[in-house]
């Protein structure tokens, strides 16, 4: 029998606490009430994932650094030779929690800014983060650790993406990674005061592609496309279960962060272990490689290359799991996607920011 | 940024980790959010970037300079090595 595929990227969701409530945060809108994961769970998750073949692992969340115990998390993925990158705000954080990090094993920090200025980054995180932000990226280069910024991208600051890369220039950072809105989570909630227009996008794009050139070898730049405006849909994680497990932060692993919205049992780590999960859960299996396509996906000759698209959305938008990502222009669905750019014409209603609500 | 020659002392940056991989026993190069999976030259050229220079890595290795350099260059382009 086939091993089946290979795991490279354990995404590890520490807590869905945050500081920050930005608007389009793509965790759930409502979580279960169950308590967190115990530090002896996630550390058997690490190992349990080493095993399978993860090389790469992200501490993220939430705000990861609210755990205390990030440090020890760290150190058993160095033990194991993860690289590990923590994905924070940035907040709450000092030099000498860092410090202790870096010297636990950390590998790199992405951290986040919502805007180029504190005026806009507030308005979107309702919290006034951006001269604390600066000092961690300060304190990451100061410690000679890999710096990626993260900003996500919406009507509100793509047209500030070359201040955001002069920004990410001065911070000293290695790799900025422009992420257009994926409409899942807060931000599908949020989705028609976010939406930027086509010439807004087709602007920002031409900066970064200026910007690449200019910067090639000191600072990789990345521009994650908003799947709303192509007319093909993106290779959603990779394909399903293909290379990336996600663990939330009460024990669930997932094939995508955003899976939880979707009418399956995933596997609850403190009673199985990682590698069955990934191996034999029903979860897992379900939507792996092209064999659970419909048409128009199931004759496309893109079948192998984008899977149909994001199962999440798929769900999302049109309530079936299993039917073409409405973002591809061919799915029956699509004129609800075509609908939902119409609103960056209109004036952005209000922002509705993340807070954490408890399923019922 | 200077050009790659033969006096050039190429480093691996300090984001990038070589490991084996334990599954496949390949050499696989990491970085933030990323990896690579290398072929056995690209391994062994990587693997002596240890203040050496690149005629001395080519020379080590029996390898073409012109390649060597190629490879290095390819990576410097993607800030994984410095020259």
């Amino acid at each position: 029998m086939s091993p089946g595929p290979r795991p490279y990227v354990l995404v590890a969701e520490l807590t869905y606490r945050c500081p920050l409530r930005c608007a389009y945060c793509s965790n759930p809108t409502q979580v279960e009430d169950r308590p967190a994961l115990a530090t002896a769970d996630w550390l058997r998750v690490l190992d349990d994932a080493s095993e399978l073949g993860v090389v790469q692992v992200h501490f993220t969340g939430g705000e990861p650094l609210l755990r205390d115990d990030l440090e020890p998390l760290v150190e058993r993925a160095a033990q194991l030779e993860l690289y590990s990158n923590l994905i924070t705000s940035g907040l709450p954080l000092t030099r000498e929690r860092l410090a202790g990090l870096k010297a636990a094993g950390l590998c790199a920090v992405q951290l986040s800014f919502q805007a180029a200025r504190p005026g806009p980054s507030a308005e979107i995180a309702g919290v006034d983060a951006f001269e604390p932000k600066r000092q961690v990226a300060a304190w990451v280069r100061e410690l000679d650790l890999p710096l990626t910024v993260n900003v996500v991208l919406h009507r509100g600051n793509l047209d500030e993406v070359d201040r955001i890369i002069a920004l990410a220039e001065e911070l000293g950072a290695g790799r900025l990674e422009l992420a257009n809105t994926q409409y899942l989570g807060w931000a599908y909630q949020n989705r028609a005061a976010l939406m930027p227009s086509l010439a807004q996008l087709d602007a920002a794009r031409a900066v970064v592609a200026a910007a690449r050139d200019r910067l090639r070898g000191r600072m990789e730049l990345l521009f994650v496309l908003p799947d709303y405006h192509g007319d093909r849909p993106r290779t959603c994680m990779n394909g399903w279960g293909e290379r990336y497990i996600v663990v939330t932060p009460d024990g669930r692993a997932m094939p995508c962060h955003a899976a939880h919205i979707l009418p399956l049992a995933f596997p609850d780590l403190r009673t199985q272990s990682l590698v069955a999960a990934w191996r034999d859960s029903e979860a897992f299996r379900k939507y792996r490689g092209t064999d659970h396509l419909r048409e128009p996906c199931r004759s496309c000759d893109r079948r192998e290359i984008d899977h149909g698209g994001c199962r999440c959305q798929a769900f999302l938008l049109t309530g079936d799991a299993t039917a073409a990502d409405p973002v591809c222009e061919l799915s029956p669905h699509h004129d609800l996607v075509v609908a939902a750019r119409a609103a960056a014409a209109e004036a952005a209603p209000p922002l509705t920011l993340r807070r954490l609500r408890l399923a019922r | 940024m200077a050009a790659l020659s033969a006096d050039s002392r190429p480093q691996l940056a300090s984001k990038a980790r070589l490991r084996t991989d334990k599954l496949t026993g390949e050499t696989l190069l990491l970085y933030p959010e990323h990896g690579l999976v290398l072929n056995p030259s690209a391994a062994a050229i990587l693997r002596l970037c240890d203040g050496r220079s690149a005629g001395d890595i080519a020379a080590e290795l029996g390898a073409p300079l012109a390649d060597v350099l190629e490879f290095l260059a390819a990576l410097s382009d993607r800030g994984l090595v410095q020259t």
